[in-house]
């Protein structure tokens, strides 16, 4: 649904032009405009000024070399990696939940349901040690990964699980309610039109989604690659081979190579804000593919 | 027969939606399936489809057992009650869907669809979103995107029930003759019976999954055969103990009778058509219908409705009254007939020789 919600508010907006009824007195107004914005201010902006800020504080040299520092590239490396390989398997997986559990009637549904939610439910650093359980040097599948020299706790595909788990939940999330709103009507009206099932996801449902998709996808990517504590318990945090950034932040914060450590960390802001654009670019798109064809029905 | 269905059985989680439903229906005829909400009309026509897969029964299209058959591969056009519009495709892409699935060539597509949007009067809302569109006009778009790739059975379920009162009438009657002017056969759900008779030529009346009576709208208005039928079809009542009613004296005790108030007349002596046959009664209360009045009738033990022409003295509760009951449903043992008033009957011989010879 938060899919659907921002571009409703966007909407909304533009006939936002109170009626007399609703109008506050000005000052009421003021003083909840003023405690709304100092609050973004001291919470959300004050923040990002001052990863920057630290950041750049002994220059752009300081800055530029602890960002190509062949550790750092390599942590960047792998968490991009790491975030390529999850966010399609997510999406896929999420994707394919959604369908089923909205499309169909089956046994254990509403198990399935709140099991996609678990990942939300733990803390990650429990999600870490369920894996460190699974398959570390005691765990059950551990000794059978690690004779055939295939370690998978404090490697990369260690990292890969824990964040596929931490991340479950972003992509059915966001698709459930919608496909559940939407119920299966167009699906059938397809199928009736000699539609086979592949043409209806791509041509009827597909499009449908599209938009929570989108909004699912970017939020598993943007957790995927800022995920600290599950990664943390299972990466062994290897200098140069497994560590992701924000673990590399962390090593460098406590060694108190401050200026490396936010240089590091303003990659990830940066991340943040790109995909807070595209977001925002998606939903203007979308936004006026809608406003192109108004006119039109307007004089209806 | 052109569809042919055979006992067919459909439950839902205990509840029967389709108790051995068999019927069949001639090619070309436009058949409506009347009942009550919740009596199974939407689930045959589901199973028709495909939709829907039968517990057990036999489902055949021309002559084929289509149970197997893919809801793509049976060639039926379905509008949904709400239409089901691809909401992210033009007019135009919706009416296409069904021929570009089929691969068919671009201007094969663009003439079936120019064609089609003639027929259904959308010619101009071919860009247009389904959000833009009057619930009629999402109505034609639905019915023109089922008929593109040419089925060669067309179901409608509810086709009429998201539109406001005045639009619907008008599509009642461009609908019926559309599909006479294609020639197509076709099926269509509705609880509404005024809808079903105006455009149905064939009803059959659906309740708790049975299939109650298959025919004419007149004929079952005139010959119903279950005490559903009689009391779901037309204004009726039901009435105990009919035998004390004048000129019904002969019924058989244990019956139990329908009554309609176009089966009765009130009036004074002079004004009825049979005064001979008329029983004595009080007038409890008169409703201005619109066209004419509707008069309740205290007589004897029962309380029986009838209409009254504005043309004639307006009654008033209280008013010593005269009752002619023409004919009575009578149902017993789940036999049904039709019976008239003897009294009526029995001095009728001069009043046709009268009528003859005018």
């Amino acid at each position: 649904m938060a899919g659907a919600t921002p571009s409703a508010l966007a909407r909304s907006g533009k006939s936002a032009v109170a009626s007399a009824g609703l109008q506050e007195s000005r000052l009421v107004r003021l003083l909840l405009i003023t405690v709304a914005l100092l609050f973004i201010f001291v919470v959300l902006i004050l923040p990002l000024i001052t990863v920057f800020e630290q950041a750049f504080r002994k220059g752009v040299d300081v800055y530029i070399a602890a960002i190509t520092d062949p550790d750092a590239l390599a942590a960047i490396r792998l968490t991009l990696v790491t975030a390529l390989i999850v966010v399609p398997c997510n999406t896929i997986f999420g994707v394919a939940a959604a369908w089923a559990i909205s499309k169909f009637r089956f046994r254990g549904k509403q198990v399935l349901v709140t099991l996609i939610d678990l990942p939300f439910a733990i803390s990650p650093v429990i999600s870490g040690l369920i894996f460190v359980l699974l398959f570390g040097n005691q765990g059950f599948f551990g000794p059978f990964f690690i004779e055939r020299d295939m370690p998978i706790i404090f490697a990369f595909p260690g990292i890969v699980l824990a964040t596929i788990f931490v991340t479950f939940p972003f992509v059915a999330r966001e698709l459930i309610p919608v496909m559940q709103a939407q119920g299966n009507q167009e699906e059938e009206a397809a199928v009736s039109l000699g539609a086979n099932g592949w043409t209806i996801f791509r041509r009827v449902t597909l499009p449908n989604i599209k938009w929570g998709l989108m909004y699912g996808i970017i939020l598993c990517n943007a957790r995927a690659m800022g995920e600290f504590g599950a990664v943390s318990v299972v990466s062994g945090h290897i200098r140069g081979k497994t560590n992701t950034i924000p673990l590399h932040v962390e090593i460098l914060y406590n060694e108190y190579q401050f200026a490396a450590a936010f240089a590091v960390a303003s990659l990830l802001v940066l991340l943040a804000l790109v995909t807070l654009a595209v977001k925002g670019y998606a939903e203007r798109k979308h936004e006026q593919a809608r406003l192109d064809i108004e006119p039109q029905g307007g004089n209806q | 027969m052109y569809i042919e269905v055979r006992d067919l059985v459909k439950t839902f989680n205990g509840h029967v939606a389709s108790d051995h439903v068999s019927f069949s229906i001639r090619k070309g005829s436009l058949v409506g399936l009347l009942g009550p909400s919740g009596g199974g009309k939407t689930t045959i026509l589901r199973m028709l489809a495909g939709l829907e897969t039968p517990d057990s029964g036999e489902i055949y299209i021309d002559g084929k057992l289509v149970n197997d058959v893919p809801p793509q591969k049976r060639g039926i056009g379905f509008v949904f009650q709400n239409y089901a519009l691809f909401r992210h495709m033009t007019v135009y892409d919706n009416i296409a869907f069904g021929l570009t699935v089929q691969k068919r060539r671009k201007q094969e597509i663009r003439k079936r669809v120019t064609e089609l949007l003639e027929l259904t009067g959308l010619s101009g809302l071919e860009r247009r979103y389904p959000n833009q569109l009057s619930g009629g006009q999402r109505q034609r778009v639905a019915f023109a995107r089922a008929l593109a790739p040419e089925p060669q059975l067309l179901l409608l379920d509810e086709p009429f029930a998201a539109i406001d009162a005045k639009v619907r009438k008008e599509l009642r009657a461009w609908l019926r003759a559309t599909i006479e002017r294609i020639g197509i056969t076709t099926l269509f759900v509705t609880h509404d019976q005024e809808e079903a008779v105006e455009v149905a030529d064939e009803i059959m009346i659906v309740s708790n999954g049975r299939i109650e009576q298959h025919g004419t709208p007149y004929d079952i208005y005139k010959n119903p055969q279950t005490p559903f039928v009689a009391g779901f079809i037309g204004e009726s009542q039901l009435l105990d103990d009919p035998g004390s009613l004048t000129g019904f004296e002969d019924v058989q005790p244990g019956s139990k009778a329908i009554i309609r108030p176009e089966f009765t007349e009130v009036g004074t002596l002079g004004e009825l058509s049979a005064p001979y046959a008329a029983q004595a009664g009080k007038v409890q209360s008169v409703m201005f219908r619109g066209s004419s009045w509707q008069v309740e009738v205290r007589t004897g033990q029962h309380t029986i409705q009838a209409y009254r022409s504005l043309e004639q003295k307006q009654l008033k509760p209280g008013d010593d009254i005269w009752v002619l009951i023409h004919r009575l449903y009578l149902f017993k043992d789940g036999e049904s007939y039709v019976v008239e008033n003897a009294k009526k009957a029995a001095a009728a011989p001069a009043k046709v020789g009268q009528s003859a010879a005018l």
